[in-house]
């Protein structure tokens, strides 16, 4: 049993890693919560889900359009909303608040466009593979998310590490000013990022929902409060600290519930969070009022 | 002051014109039509409405037509006070069918009771609704009276010998359930394993049926919500668990085997109604129902089909005054001495004692139907 749920850990780890990458990339760069994310996800879920049913394309084409769906719909969050907030020189929690607005509208549409009512995959749709290694059963879909989330966060790494663009948002996240001053194109970067979070947030979107298999439009809610509990231990806008925290979480929450009482799964794994952040109250990977991309 | 003047000249009117058509029976509907209790809610609702039309094309009752209003309580207590509330005092109905879910029900219920307006559930099961007073109806076979039947005869049908629980610990509903099987299963003797629980919205369940597994159960009791109900069908089947279920009440809706394909075979669930029950009156429900919306009816369908049958039959009985009070009041009086030959079988109500003892609402008196799903249908078990 243990093996297995060491599995599951790891899956649900990865699901909640996937998330919280996006998440902590907009709050790395633009140094913004940025709340609608949820709903981003939730739109990422169903772009894949009417890309594979209602035009019959073949899955990863529901993956890509999913990534871009919801990286045009964050482009428009950041053109339409964060970019007149940044202009006014708003204080930090007003754009927050926006985006809670945002959800709102998004979750909204979603409920108008493809009602309220649970939606899944057909059948022939899903990666049906499966096998067993001694006790341990395994599907290819599971593999599938913790091999992606592992890839998506070692690419957006080095990407941030080990190139011009990386260095260029590493530079805003230190100063955008300074970035401005030395020839960087802030606003144009600060556009890239967003597509590119909500895009992460879009592919989280599309994976969790071919997963599990129950696509609502407020599926978006429930892994939202995960995210932030994630990069909050993980350390606000580290990447590194997305994939830790969020490991972190699915195991706490999993063996918590393996081996307490399942009643208990939320409540031990925040209870252990709120410890971890008495010790180190700026997360495992951040650095007290220090921003890094 | 000519916009004041010319609405109330409209209110005169329409005070004018409801007095001409007194003749009309108006009739709440407070159901969840949007939200995750729509799967149940609608089939509900048009259960409802292919009563009434019936009724009205054979001439209505004593000349008397039905009106229904219908409103979306959207599955959400609060939404189901705000309706309740306008059903009652602005719509001014004679009575109100529903809510959708226990949980409303323990909220909105009280404002019918203490309005003394007769409500009547047709989908709510858990312990306790017709303890909230004698105004409260329910034609829903209550878990208490199925579940002891589903359990026995899936234990003589499998030879199960000791079986696990998972139930949802935050919902009226699923915890009554889960309540009536820990009583159930303690009753018959039936050893548990071990007793799982998640809340709404959780979709990743391999945590807890990953441990149910390692305790090898026969068989697994879930007191689940459809959403919910599909997806650990199946991701118990994806870790390689075999043992059958049985399910409560929240499994009775063809969805969560279409949705949770081939993982829900073998699952026994008892029900108030069985598609396949040849009495007449069951078979013309079932084609009715099919011609006018197109789906196969449901359990709730059924029921609500029955509870607009069983007000008219207790409405043929009473002279309506035209004063709402008394004739709320006279509704409330003939409504237990209705006997229905429905679509689901014999029905009356039984009088329903709250837990100190008081006399509360009516319960359905009323025999469950077992069945076993097979090919992903709902299947009435005759026994092996």
């Amino acid at each position: 049993m243990f093996e297995q749920q060491l599995f599951n850990a790891l899956t649900l780890g990865s699901v909640y890693a996937l998330f919280a990458l996006g998440f902590t990339l907009v709050f790395g760069v633009l140094a913004v919560i940025n709340l609608s994310h949820g709903a981003v996800f939730m739109l990422g879920s169903y772009a894949a889900l009417m890309i594979v049913t209602q035009f019959g394309a073949p899955l990863w084409l529901g993956l890509l359009g999913s990534m871009l769906v919801s990286g045009m719909i964050g482009l428009v969050i950041d053109v339409m909303i964060l970019k007149p907030l940044r202009a006014r020189n708003a204080p930090h929690l007003i754009p927050m608040i926006a985006t809670i607005g945002a959800a709102i509208m998004l979750t909204s549409a979603g409920q108008a466009l493809f009602g309220a009512e649970i939606q899944r995959f057909p059948e022939d749709f899903l990666p049906a593979g499966e096998f067993t290694i001694g006790e341990v059963h395994l599907r290819v879909l599971e593999l599938g998310i913790v091999a992606i989330a592992f890839l998506l966060m070692a690419g957006l790494f080095l990407a941030i590490r080990r190139t011009q663009l990386g260095r260029a948002l590493r530079a805003i996240a230190e100063s955008p000013r300074a970035a401005s001053l030395l020839g960087i194109n802030v606003e144009g970067l600060f556009h890239v990022t967003s597509f590119a979070a909500a895009a992460l947030g879009g592919i989280a979107g599309a994976l969790i929902g071919l997963n599990f298999n129950a696509i609502t439009p407020v599926m978006g809610q429930p892994i939202l409060h995960k995210g932030i509990a994630v990069i909050i231990l993980g350390g606000m806008g580290d990447i590194r600290g997305a994939l830790i925290g969020g490991l972190f979480l699915g195991f706490a929450e999993v063996m918590s519930k393996a081996y307490l009482s399942s009643q208990m799964g939320d409540a031990v794994a925040f209870g252990l969070l709120f410890l971890i952040l008495l010790v180190r109250p700026s997360g495992l990977f951040g650095r007290v009022l220090e921003r890094k991309a | 002051m000519k916009p004041q003047f010319k609405t109330s000249l409209l209110f005169a009117t329409g005070l004018a014109s409801g007095l001409a058509h007194a003749a009309d029976i108006r009739v709440g509907v407070a159901e969840a039509l949007t939200g995750g209790a729509a799967q149940y809610g609608v089939p509900i609702r048009n259960g409802f409405q292919l009563a009434a039309d019936e009724i009205n094309a054979k001439g209505g009752i004593n000349g008397n037509k039905l009106q229904l209003v219908v409103e979306d309580e959207q599955g959400k207590k609060e939404e189901g006070i705000n309706v309740f509330k306008k059903l009652i005092h602005q719509d001014k109905v004679l009575i109100i069918f529903g809510p959708t879910l226990s949980n409303s029900m323990f909220a909105a219920g009280p404002v019918a009771n203490t309005a003394k307006v007769p409500v009547f559930a047709t989908s709510n099961t858990a312990i306790g609704i017709t303890d909230i007073g004698p105004w409260v109806f329910r034609n829903s076979v209550m878990e208490a009276d199925v579940l002891p039947i589903t359990v026995s005869t899936a234990v003589k049908h499998y030879g199960i010998k000791k079986l696990a629980v998972i139930y949802g610990n935050d919902d009226a509903f699923t915890k009554s359930g889960y309540d009536v099987f820990k009583k159930v299963l303690e009753d018959q003797k039936i050893p548990v394993t071990t007793t799982e629980t998640y809340v709404k919205g959780e979709i990743d369940f391999k945590a807890q049926l990953t441990k149910i597994k390692s305790t090898n159960p026969d068989a697994i009791v879930c007191s689940c919500l459809a959403e919910e109900g599909a997806n650990i069908m199946v991701q118990s089947r994806s870790l390689g668990i075999h043992a059958p279920f049985i399910a409560g009440n929240g499994f009775n809706s063809p969805k969560v085997f279409k949705d949770s394909r081939l993982a829900g075979e073998g699952t026994f669930v008892g029900s108030p109604w069985s598609e396949t029950n040849p009495a007449p009156v069951n078979q013309n429900f079932v084609k009715a129902y099919r011609q006018k919306y197109g789906t196969d009816a449901t359990q709730f369908a059924a029921q609500a089909y029955d509870a607009m049958y069983t007000t008219a039959a207790a409405l043929a009985k009473v002279k309506l005054s035209g004063n709402l009070e008394a004739d709320r009041l006279a509704l409330k009086e003939a409504l237990p001495k209705v006997t229905l030959n429905g679509a689901t079988g014999l029905f009356k109500f039984r009088p329903a004692k709250t837990k100190d003892g008081r006399p509360g609402g009516y319960d359905a008196d009323q025999k469950p139907w077992i069945y076993m799903i097979q090919g992903g249908r709902f299947t009435l078990y005759t026994g092996k």
